[in-house]
């Protein structure tokens, strides 16, 4: 008894110890030499009841967390009818993006689509040409995946050197669900389609864009899946309601929304999406298409310019997200002066092919400035690049596929902003 | 398998138990005149430890087995692991089918499969010289894309851009960079107009397609676009583009095992962010212009940063509210709905202008639009229920724009405005605000 009230005291007069020591540095940190009132007074929610079972019949966050949602940058397009917004990454943790603050990108708005409304046509060169409902979806057998879905222009005003000042506006066109769908391969096979390597899948969405891609045959029959489930329930309607394609390890604008056609052909279509955008430009003006895989890449998701340190010195989490399209990120490095030195990171949790994998660096922060980088390993030994590889490459006339290392600056005070370094 | 140990492990406690209270019998020191009596006991006590350890034994074998099952069963588990084999596995494919779906109509593939190949198959029978597709252009288009195809604010740019392509902002135009014709005919075909897909008819198409190569400088005044002369058109760009060829010069370079330490003498920072993103409490963001110079941060060894900058004042800080401010911000309330107001508006921007001088684009132009009639817009073409409502003489008053702006396709059914309608009313009441600031 003596010794649990003597362990109890003396960590009290540690933490009082330790809290006048870095009292200078943090701006607003109590004096825990007074009683603290939310504990010695009663509160109102320690005393009044709460809300009712059904206050919210489907939950939404609590409103201390509103400022946790996708945001747009209006001036990046002509109208947010055809445009993007971006996941509040900075302010998430762990690997499974909520549907709700999911970025999404439309090119004609997105639609109401039932599902009693909703058909899916495969036609081109197969036996029989058919047509499914979503009832007749349901009575395939499914799968159950978790995969990342990045727009290929995913931090590609970056190009330009250090431009939009946030983790969710330089990396926010990225989210990472669970997807639960029949494999395309087991409806291909249900039509009799062709299936030789010199055939193309092309697919289209319902809306008024239709955002058709071609997709070539080896990576129809591969993992692509006719997804109607993202994180246990419905495709919300900005990603696709009631059925999207989800093309694992791809550009984004390959996940087609709203899919409701598939035709099996001889040659790639060549549609606006995989001609006029969605192809890269090199610096002698020729330009790279059917980049469809996206390479590995990470980010620190905090600290970063919406995620300063607040606490000051001491124990600091460095936590960021890592993915790679060609499979698993088997190892992600950590920078803290911009590219000097590196320590290896640590994992939350292995990392499933073509998903989004948590890292960690848990550091004793000494609050001196830094220059934080990280870099992703994926399973084929790629390492993410420095800008300056990607520029000697590619020149920055490009839109898409920017994977490069990024780095924020990090000031004495905590507060972080995005740069670039020599 | 963990019950095992639980009744494994008793069973052994009670065999020792046994075994330690015969030892103490056989150990103690009596008296001679007990001997006989004791010497009986410790027969007894012999017999019951040959009893006793018979049974450990017996115990001790059983243990011994389930302890090699255990170890068994241990060892097929962790073969099935390192194999990678478990009792998930991919969605099976029935060879013959599962039957699901039915046979597509003829008809209802012609519908939906309207996609055109590089190559013109796809294409329907039709033709459009550039005269008509300048007149369909400028009446269907050109709100967004310019009369002459050169963009409306950040709309696409469709004509001109030839020999921007290796410049820091290329140019993308269908002239400088599309690659195949039949991409253009395609997406104008079934995506265009913005708002209105799927409602060009072949001819207007092939029409508006002579205009673009028209604007492109590609063909004369006097071209006429057809499912004949289709694939003859030769395209600028036809050439300019490789297959995606990463594997080859990054992928090789780029699987090597990276530098941990002393990767670079000296970081400098050489450029911080251009825009600042401010976050709204009301959603969205804002864009500020970043007037920090990277001058006076310091430079990174591998030692740490060359120096620590003393504390900058942020300007938030120095800002603070004053109780002045708050009396001032009442005051300002209507100012404030109406700056509101202009934000929502740019939801209509793309189709709507207001202000000096402004004319109509897809959507009639709003100036005075509160309290004045529905449908009055001169040269404006409107759809038959705002002709209809302006018959009856009908008004935007506040309540009837309350009500379109809610859900514009339910109170004016029919309208062809493409926009879905505000959620949030007071996105309509600001936005409201915002039109009665200009007069007709």
């Amino acid at each position: 008894m003596d010794d649990l009230f003597k362990s109890k005291t003396s960590r009290r007069a540690f933490l009082q110890g330790s809290a006048a020591a870095v009292a200078g540095s943090m701006a607003g940190a109590a004096a825990a030499s007074e009683p603290d009132p939310l504990i010695t007074e009663l509160q109102d929610w320690a005393s009044y009841t709460g809300a009712g079972v059904d206050e919210t019949p489907y939950g939404m966050p609590i409103s201390f967390e509103s400022h946790v949602v996708r945001r747009n940058v209006e001036w990046l397009t002509a109208s947010p009818i055809s445009s993007i917004n971006f996941t509040p990454i900075h302010a998430l943790e762990g690997t499974i993006t909520p549907q709700g603050c999911a970025f999404e990108r439309h090119h004609s708005g997105a639609i109401e689509l039932r599902k009693e409304d909703y058909r899916l046509m495969i036609n081109g060169l197969v036996e029989t040409p058919l047509v499914f409902t979503y009832e007749d979806l349901e009575r395939f057998p499914r799968e159950n995946h978790v995969y990342f879905c990045e727009c290929a222009a995913n931090t590609g005003m970056e190009w330009a050197g250090a431009q939009l000042n946030g983790a969710q506006f330089t990396h926010g066109m990225i989210h990472n669900m669970e997807y639960t769908g029949v494999p395309l391969r087991t409806l291909l096979a249900e039509a009799g389609a062709e299936v030789s390597a010199d055939r193309w899948v092309y697919v289209e969405g319902a809306d008024a864009s239709s955002n058709g891609r071609s997709i070539p045959m080896e990576k129809a029959l591969d993992d692509v899946l006719v997804a109607f489930k993202a994180n246990g329930e419905a495709l919300r309607m900005e990603h696709g309601y009631p059925v999207r394609l989800v093309v694992p390890g791809w550009e984004g604008n390959m996940w087609v929304k709203w899919l409701r056609r598939i035709e099996v052909t001889d040659m790639a279509v060549e549609s606006r999406e995989e001609t006029s955008k969605y192809t890269d430009v090199y610096e002698d003006g020729t330009a790279r298409k059917w980049t469809w895989v996206m390479d590995a890449k990470s980010v620190i998701t905090s600290p970063s310019p919406q995620m300063p340190i607040k606490h000051g010195k001491g124990p600091l989490v460095i936590s960021g997200l890592a993915w790679s399209g060609h499979g698993r990120i088997t190892r992600v490095d950590v920078s803290r002066d911009g590219g000097i030195t590196w320590e290896t990171a640590r994992l939350g949790k292995q990392g499933d092919t073509k998903a989004l994998t948590r890292f960690y660096l848990d550091i004793d922060w000494n609050g001196a400035p830094m220059l934080l980088q990280s870099r992703a390993i994926d399973e084929t030994g790629y390492v993410q690049p420095t800008k300056d590889q990607l520029r000697e490459q590619r020149g920055v006339n490009s839109v898409y596929h920017n994977n490069c290392i990024q780095t924020w600056y990090v000031n004495a005070e905590g507060v972080a902003e995005n740069v670039e370094v020599s | 398998m963990s019950k095992f140990p639980n009744i494994f492990i008793p069973a052994v406690g009670g065999a020792a138990l046994v075994m330690g209270v015969a030892y103490g019998f056989a150990s103690r020191d009596y008296g001679a005149d007990k001997i006989e009596v004791l010497e009986s006991r410790v027969q007894q006590a012999e017999a019951s430890v040959s009893v006793a350890s018979e049974k450990a034994a017996a115990e001790a074998d059983r243990a011994a087995n389930l302890e090699q099952k255990i170890s068994e069963v241990r060892t097929a588990a962790s073969e099935r692991v390192a194999s990678g084999a478990n009792l998930t596995a991919p969605a099976p494919v029935s060879e013959s089918g599962y039957g699901l779906g039915r046979p597509a109509h003829p008809e209802e593939i012609a519908a939906w499969d309207v996609d055109v190949l590089p190559d013109g198959r796809g294409l329907p029978e039709g033709s459009g010289d550039v005269y008509t597709g300048e007149e369909v252009f400028v009446e269907k288009c050109a709100s967004c894309h310019g009369d002459f195809a050169e963009g409306v604010d950040n709309w696409p740019v469709l004509a001109g851009g030839f020999d921007t392509l290796s410049d820091e902002d290329p140019v993308k135009t269908v002239g400088s960079y599309w690659p195949h014709l039949s991409t253009a005919w395609d997406y104008i075909h079934r995506s265009m107009p913005f708002g209105e897909a799927g409602t060009l008819t072949a001819d207007e198409t092939y029409a508006i397609v002579a205009y673009l190569l028209y604007s492109n400088d590609m063909v004369d005044d006097d071209f006429e676009l057809s499912h004949e002369n289709f694939t003859e058109v030769e395209m600028h760009n036809a050439e300019g583009f490789v297959v995606d060829d990463r594997p080859d010069l990054e992928y090789s370079a780029w699987r090597a095992e990276p530098c941990m330490e002393n990767c670079k003498q000296e970081v400098e920072i050489t450029m911080r962010s251009v825009f600042l993103v401010e976050t709204l409490d009301e959603g969205g963001t804002e864009s500020v212009m970043n007037q920090a110079s990277a001058k006076g941060l310091p430079s990174f060894t591998a030692d740490g940063p060359a120096f620590i900058p003393t504390a900058e004042i942020k300007p938030a800080e120095e800002a603070s509210a004053t109780p002045d401010a708050q009396v001032e911000e009442e005051a300002d309330h209507g100012a404030q709905l109406l700056a509101a107001g202009e934000k929502v508006f740019k939801k209509c921007k793309a189709c709507h202008a207001v202000g000096e001088g402004a004319k109509n684009k897809s959507g009639p132009q709003l100036n005075g639009v509160m309290g004045r009639q529905i449908g009055a817009v001169e040269d404006f073409g409107y759809s038959s229920v705002f002709q209809t409502a302006a018959e009856e003489g009908r008004v935007w008053d506040e309540a009837a724009m309350i009500e379109f702006l809610a859900k514009p396709k339910e109170y004016m059914k029919g309208t062809k405005m493409g926009f879905g309608g505000l959620k949030k009313e007071a996105d309509i009441q600001a936005v409201i605000t915002y039109l009665q600031s200009f007069d007709g």
